[in-house]
């Protein structure tokens, strides 16, 4: 079966200003699929993705050349635009970052940053997406209480379900468990399968396991530049280069 | 030999002590404010239009009204004016050196004495713009006094907004507006009607600045128009506790400052209440 | 790098930025008009003659004196009397409130203490002609008690808060590490005080010193009702003195728009705007360092 590409990096490079962060990137994420970034810390990985919803725009020093395509255009073309881009490209942070309203308005927010009114609809996409990601059976009794009232945990999947709100097509996680205990990332693992079956996938991971676990794809990342990118049972079982083995070894420095 | 255990009592009740006299310096400067004033604080002193012949038959209405007006100008100059540089400076202005350069400038500028905002304010606008010594010329001179205040505390609570609110709103596919008018502004907006009062409280107790740019010691009647020459809380007292010869001189004095200090206070406390709730109910 | 289609983002941002860009040129207006007044007075009266010259007369009938050292000496004099006392007092304050009291006490305290702030300068005057003059006169057997100690001891009180209030940030604001650190090794409380916490809060403590003394300097309305007002160049603390504020207060509405002496009040005022400026310019470079020492 041949698969599907997403999104494709051609040539991509990236500075914050003189310094450069990243180096000929050409991938390709594949649709409906969970493609892993691993990598030792500062080896560019949150950057990379961060290029793919252009949050790295809000950076006044960033410089990027080469093309990311999504939907064969180019993201950073003269007529893309940021804003469409972010509706369909959601991104979940390294640390739940709820915003200090209620449950419930955070899940609606992307609905009312576009001017949805319809109060019946936005209670039902609310509903929709906590079911989606795992948490409305936690939740359903409090939707008014802060947001800040649940656990870490619940809060990255109240993270997970606002991006879903917004229907994306693919979502972007930076990290999103390395603040959380072994429960509760074992609970998003779960969650982050189930939602690949609709959206594609790219989760930033210093978590080898984890990658091992989830993803079906896996990129290698060193010093701003691809090693290695392959099937991930390929790549935990036979890397082919030097370098992917010796990290994955846990040999790395 | 005297044991460190002794040594620290010792110290600790200096602490203390300093602590308990400065708090007392307040009570004192309040209780005296009280005593000498609330003597000729009533209805009529409240309410009625001074009386130039025989000052305990008049009260200090003008004085007051002047203070209100006063700050409604000072209010309309500064604060919204204030408001949107802090948030051009936080949100939109790029941040480079010449940004925290000008926001460095704005802060020294927030310490620099009233009485060169006064002279400024006589010969520009008093004088330049031809505004005479009037209400509008003491609104603009307080008001640029005030603006360097309103915009440092704007600035600090836009500040006091964790990035990660911003970040998770554009990922959403929110606008910049977007972002600051949902889920950055409602979140500093007490904090910056804090800085508000403060600024606009102090602005109210202000004196020298205004000798020179239109308060009086009498005018016979309220301010009509903002061309007019006005009658304030603070020249007031000033005047009667130096300049005026009436034996009851001093006892007004104190009255109005009493009533000054209450309507300080008042904003004062709001303030303060403003506060404590917005940090009871900060949750990040 | 932002690239909105969004009409109404680009009209937003563009009023943000008019008005943010207005008020920066209405600042910066208000140092340059200052600056063109005031510099006049230098070409009539040389930077030697004004800063140096012991003697302010400008009415003086053929030959008058430009001299501001006195008024200048009257400035420092109830700047740094002011400071002498606010700093232990404050210090102290800020000590007890932040690794003494309870918190319940702290919150109560502290705005109290800020309350002072709140309390218009013309008032403390007031209590100082009424109140603190007459007493310190009969404590001290002066004729009159307007003279530059008295409006040391209000301007002190007036500093007052600000540095309780800030040093108390800076003490609150450092880790409790190393608190920790040093009680784990058998320090009392107060050997943690002053051999770890104020070194580490020291550079904080001075901003907040010198917040103070900018507030000092620029005081008008104490010095004006309390400092009695004499030019002539002060011999002790007990001296009538007058501070640059109030010389300025007293002089500008009688004088000629336009003449040499409007222009040398001018030009007070902008070394007052240079003072102020610079103290506060200090205060903030240390805090800023502070700052990034401690992540406060």
């Amino acid at each position: 079966m041949k698969e599907k590409v997403k999104i494709g990096f051609k040539d991509m490079g990236f500075w914050y200003g003189s310094k450069q962060i990243l180096s000929e990137v050409n991938l390709k994420f594949y649709s409906k699929k969970i493609t892993a970034l691993i990598g030792p810390s500062g080896c560019g990985k949150s950057t990379l993705i961060r290029c793919i919803n252009r949050m790295n725009d809000l950076v006044p020093t960033a410089k990027i050349d080469g093309r990311i395509i999504y939907n064969n255009e180019d993201i950073y073309g003269k007529n893309a635009d940021v804003i469409e881009l972010r509706k369909k490209i959601g991104m979940v942070f390294q640390k739940p970052n709820p915003f200090p309203m209620s449950i419930f308005e955070n899940v609606a927010y992307g609905l009312r940053i576009q001017n949805m009114k319809d109060k019946n609809e936005i209670a039902r996409i609310v509903k929709k997406s906590l079911e989606k990601a795992d948490l409305w059976n936690e939740v359903k009794d409090c939707l008014s209480r802060s947001a800040f009232g649940l656990s870490g945990g619940q809060q990255q999947r109240l993270c997970i379900a606002r991006t879903l709100a917004n229907d994306p097509e693919v979502v972007l996680l930076d990290e999103p468990c390395s603040s959380l205990d072994p429960i509760a990332t074992a609970k998003i693992e779960v969650l982050l399968k189930k939602i690949k079956r609709e959206k594609t996938i790219i989760i930033v991971t210093h978590n080898m396991q984890q990658a091992k676990r989830i993803s079906d794809y896996s990129c290698y990342l060193l010093n701003g530049k691809i090693i290695e990118y392959s099937k991930t049972e390929n790549m935990f079982t036979h890397p082919k280069n030097k370098l992917t083995k010796d990290y994955l070894d846990g040999r790395f420095g | 030999m005297v044991s460190e255990q002794s040594k620290q009592a010792i110290y600790f009740t200096l602490f203390k002590s300093a602590t308990v006299l400065s708090v007392a310096i307040l009570l004192f400067v309040l209780l005296f404010i009280f005593c000498e004033g609330a003597g000729v604080v009533d209805i009529k002193f409240l309410t009625s239009m001074w009386s130039h012949r025989e000052i305990t038959q008049g009260g200090i209405l003008p004085a007051i009204m002047g203070t209100f007006f006063l700050a409604i100008g000072v209010s309309v100059v500064s604060i919204p004016l204030g408001i949107c540089t802090a948030i051009y400076l936080n949100e939109y202005a790029k941040e480079n050196l010449l940004t925290r350069t000008i926001k460095l400038a704005i802060r020294n500028l927030a310490g620099v004495p009233s009485i060169v905002y006064g002279i400024f304010g006589l010969a520009f606008f008093a004088l330049f713009l031809k505004l005479g010594g009037s209400l509008i010329a003491a609104s603009l001179t307080l008001g640029c006094m005030t603006l360097p205040w309103i915009i440092t505390a704007s600035e600090e609570s836009l500040k006091a907004v964790p990035n990660s609110f911003r970040e998770g709103s554009y990922a959403l596919g929110a606008t910049k507006w977007q972002t600051i008018k949902t889920n950055v502004l409602p979140h500093s907006f007490s904090g910056i009607m804090t800085g508000a009062i403060l600024g606009l409280s102090r602005a109210m107790g202000e004196t020298a600045p205004i000798i020179m740019v239109g308060a009086t010691f009498f005018i016979a009647h309220l301010p009509n128009s903002p061309f007019d020459k006005f009658m304030a809380m603070p020249y007031h007292l000033y005047i009667l506790a130096t300049q005026h010869s009436s034996p009851y001189a001093r006892e007004y004095a104190m009255g109005t400052a009493l009533v000054l200090v209450a309507l300080i206070f008042m904003l004062n406390l709001g303030v303060f209440a403003l506060r404590y709730n917005l940090r009871k109910k900060k949750a990040w | 790098m932002f690239n909105y289609k969004n009409t109404k983002e680009k009209l937003i941002e563009l009023f943000f930025s008019t008005t943010g860009i207005l008020t920066l040129l209405i600042l910066i207006g208000i140092f340059v008009f200052l600056f063109v007044t005031g510099i006049h007075t230098f070409a009539k009266i040389t930077p030697t003659d004004f800063f140096l010259g012991e003697q302010w007369n400008p009415d003086a009938y053929g030959t008058p004196k430009w001299g501001i050292l006195s008024l200048i000496i009257g400035t420092l004099m109830i700047a740094f009397g002011s400071l002498v006392m606010s700093i232990p007092l404050g210090l102290a304050g800020a000590v007890y409130l932040s690794e003494i009291a309870g918190s319940r006490t702290r919150e109560l305290l502290k705005p109290a203490i800020e309350m002072i702030a709140g309390i218009p300068s013309v008032v403390l005057g007031l209590i100082g002609i009424l109140f603190l003059s007459p007493l310190i006169a009969n404590v001290f057997g002066l004729s009159h008690g307007l003279n530059a100690f008295t409006s040391s001891v209000i301007v002190g009180v007036m500093v007052l808060p600000t540095i309780i209030s800030i040093s108390e940030d800076v003490l609150t604001s450092l880790p409790n590490e190393f608190r920790e650190a040093s009680l784990a090794l058998g320090a009392t409380k107060w050997q943690m005080i002053r051999m770890t916490l104020l070194p580490a809060a020291l550079s904080g403590i001075v901003a907040a010193v010198m917040l103070g003394l900018g507030r000092a300097i620029g005081e008008t309305m104490v010095v004006l009702m309390v400092a009695g007002n004499s030019i002539a160049m002060p011999t002790s603390f007990f001296s009538p003195v007058r501070p640059m504020t109030a010389n300025i207060a007293i002089e500008i509405k009688e004088v000629v728009t336009g003449s040499l002496h409007y222009d040398a009040l001018f030009a007070i005022g902008l070394v007052l705007f240079v003072m102020t400026f610079i103290v506060n310019f200090i205060s903030d470079i240390i805090v800023e360092k502070h700052v990034r020492k401690y992540r406060w």
